[in-house]
């Protein structure tokens, strides 16, 4: 009975989170002469630097979206038409296609593999937090480090084709990164690698808040081992994966330094996002206007995605 | 009940087998980078280097020009030092007031800020570029210690909010009717309060401007003061296909944030997990 008790001391409890109720108490208590704590222009330098920083600066990229700048000089309202342009250039759709695989692959697979890792650590296992420790550690390398390491592994010459030839699979062998069809499954797998750790970390905080006594009650009423995952286990982390996968889309929509260490968006646009074409465009072509256009598509698509995922996994009560 | 079981022997076993494929890339950022070229192209990249040695290092480190690591090395430790102290100092003022206050303001000030941690920086970059330069930030660590702390300022206030809801006002409202003021309550009572949202706040935004490529790039492209990734991409660019020398410079970019992870693993991994679950 010891041995079960412990896992909710872990990690999940983390800062001090009580369980009030803010509604009921915050009511009753005395605010008639206004803000008690703290006065309000305290929160003024805070407020204005993200408008000046966010809102104002993604406000006039947004007005040149419907412009044909080109970052130096005078530009004309062109209206719809770099819009227009987008979805005419075949390279520009398969970025926004790539966007959208490499975003949602990398979500559904880091987090079945986060998922499967956490539940395996749960409780009881010896050396839990040690291999806790190693899952994680992906996530504190910098996405080019990491790119730079994946980039040597699936090179011609490197480890993962020494090791087919090794095994008697050497006509597998193929420069993973420079092929048009495997580049972007490439890049996915070196994607996920990256983000299983922290996926991983996000499902044991949600598994520690699971009460053993009810799991170990389904145990006794002979619920098997995948009847208490989908019963017991699952409805409980339902906020956990709200998480993960909300913030895995946004991560995954936005994706960049990865790819323009692992292939700049090649072999022949085959792994360009959304990203890295807009930097493409913005800072190094010199056309402005389209660049935030995309930058703009891009933002309206993660805005729309993140929303839909507030709602499917927020606002649905244990049904 | 959930005992220790031959199963659970298999389970663990099973997991570390993974953990070692898992972190397989790590040995051979090792392995590759102790290799001297004469050994690069000639052992198999899955053997270990026969005559280990630290001339890629040293190579690395002694490095001048655009991709001058060890400048790279105390520009991004500035940098980064310079942007956790901006963002906890407006994150924990704005978070306190925006989450304690009941007015209608302070629930739109909420969102404000919600909204932008979903904006994406690439349509704000060039107009946010072109007023950096004409304000002459551009090219200095001052300008991105700025330009930082207001991009991730959003994460941070979501952070330290999450964190003043869940704790109860009954000390604030003990010192008030002691007679402190405004001012004596936030940095005498509040602020020693909060110290795990100020570490998770540390972890978070270090993590991010530490690694971060994108912005560093562009706001220094091109100036004497470059950060660590962009210092490596430089030098990186300038090498073709010397994996050894490649993955001593991954290394050393890499050990200051892997040293301080392991030595303070239990307190990141908390702060992902708790700062995540509001």
């Amino acid at each position: 009975m010891t041995a079960t008790m412990q896992p909710k001391s872990e990690a999940a409890e983390a800062p001090r989170r009580g369980r009030r109720t803010p509604g009921a108490d915050q009511k009753a208590r005395p605010r008639g002469r206004g803000l008690e704590f703290g006065h309000w222009w305290w929160a003024l330098p805070g407020i204005a630097l993200v408008i000046a920083i966010h809102y104002v600066a993604t406000g006039i990229g947004g007005f040149f979206a419907f412009t044909n700048w080109t970052g130096i000089g005078s530009f004309k309202m062109v209206g719809w038409q770099n819009f227009e342009a987008i979805f005419k250039d075949p390279t520009k759709l398969g970025a926004l296609s790539n966007t959208l695989f490499l975003a949602f692959g990398s979500v559904l697979l880091g987090n079945i593999a986060g998922l499967i890792i956490a539940l395996g650590l749960n409780r009881v296992l010896k050396t839990r937090y040690i291999l806790r420790t190693l899952f994680f550690m992906p996530v504190v390398l910098s996405p080019l480090a990491t790119a730079y390491v994946w980039k040597y592994i699936f090179d011609f010459d490197g480890p993962v084709n020494v090791f087919l030839a090794s095994i008697g699979a050497g006509d597998l062998a193929k420069p993973w990164l420079a092929d048009p069809q495997w580049a972007i499954w490439t890049v996915l797998i070196v994607l996920v690698w990256s983000s299983t750790g922290f996926a991983m970390v996000i499902f044991m905080a949600g598994l520690a808040g699971v009460p053993v006594e009810v799991e170990e009650a389904a145990a006794i009423d002979g619920a098997n081992l995948w009847q208490r995952f989908r019963n017991v286990t699952l409805p409980a982390i339902r906020p956990a994966i709200a998480i993960a996968t909300t913030l895995g889309i946004v991560q995954g929509l936005r994706v960049f330094d990865p790819i323009m260490a692992l292939t700049s968006g090649g072999p022949a646009g085959a792994t360009e996002t959304l990203a890295t074409q807009v930097y493409k465009q913005a800072f190094a072509l010199g056309n402005f206007g389209g660049g935030a256009a995309l930058a703009l598509v891009l933002a309206v698509i993660i805005l729309f995605f993140a929303v839909i995922q507030q709602r499917l996994t927020r606002s649905n009560p244990e049904d | 009940m959930f005992r220790y079981t031959k199963l659970t022997l298999l389970r663990e076993v099973g997991l570390w087998a993974l953990a070692l494929i898992f972190l397989a890339p790590f040995y051979f950022l090792v392995t590759t980078a102790l290799k001297p070229d004469s050994e690069l192209y000639t052992t198999s990249p899955l053997a270990p280097p026969a005559s280990p040695d630290f001339s890629n290092f040293v190579a690395v480190l002694t490095a001048r020009g655009n991709s001058n690591v060890v400048l790279g090395l105390v520009n991004s430790i500035i940098i980064t030092a310079g942007s956790i102290v901006g963002l906890i100092a407006l994150g924990a003022v704005t978070g306190y007031v925006i989450s304690r206050s009941t007015r209608r303001w302070s629930k739109g000030a909420y969102y404000l800020f919600l909204i932008a941690i979903i904006l994406p920086g690439q349509l704000g970059a060039v107009p946010l570029y072109m007023g950096a330069r004409s304000l002459g930030l551009t090219g200095s660590a001052w300008g991105l210690i700025i330009l930082y702390t207001g991009m991730l300022l959003p994460l941070s206030i979501f952070l330290y909010s999450n964190f003043f809801r869940g704790l109860g006002t009954d000390y604030e409202e003990a010192a008030t009717i002691d007679g402190a003021s405004r001012s004596q309550i936030f940095s005498k009572v509040v602020l020693p309060m909060m110290a795990p949202a100020t570490g998770t706040v540390t972890i978070f935004a270090g993590l991010i401007v530490w690694n971060d490529f994108f912005t560093s790039l562009i706001f220094l492209g091109g100036s004497a003061n470059q950060t660590l990734p962009v210092a490596m991409y430089y030098y990186i660019g300038s090498l073709v296909s010397k994996w050894n020398s490649i993955f001593a410079i991954v290394i050393v970019s890499m050990i200051p944030m892997l040293a301080l992870f392991l030595f303070a693993q239990k307190r990141f991994i908390q702060g992902f997990a708790g700062g995540l679950k509001g």
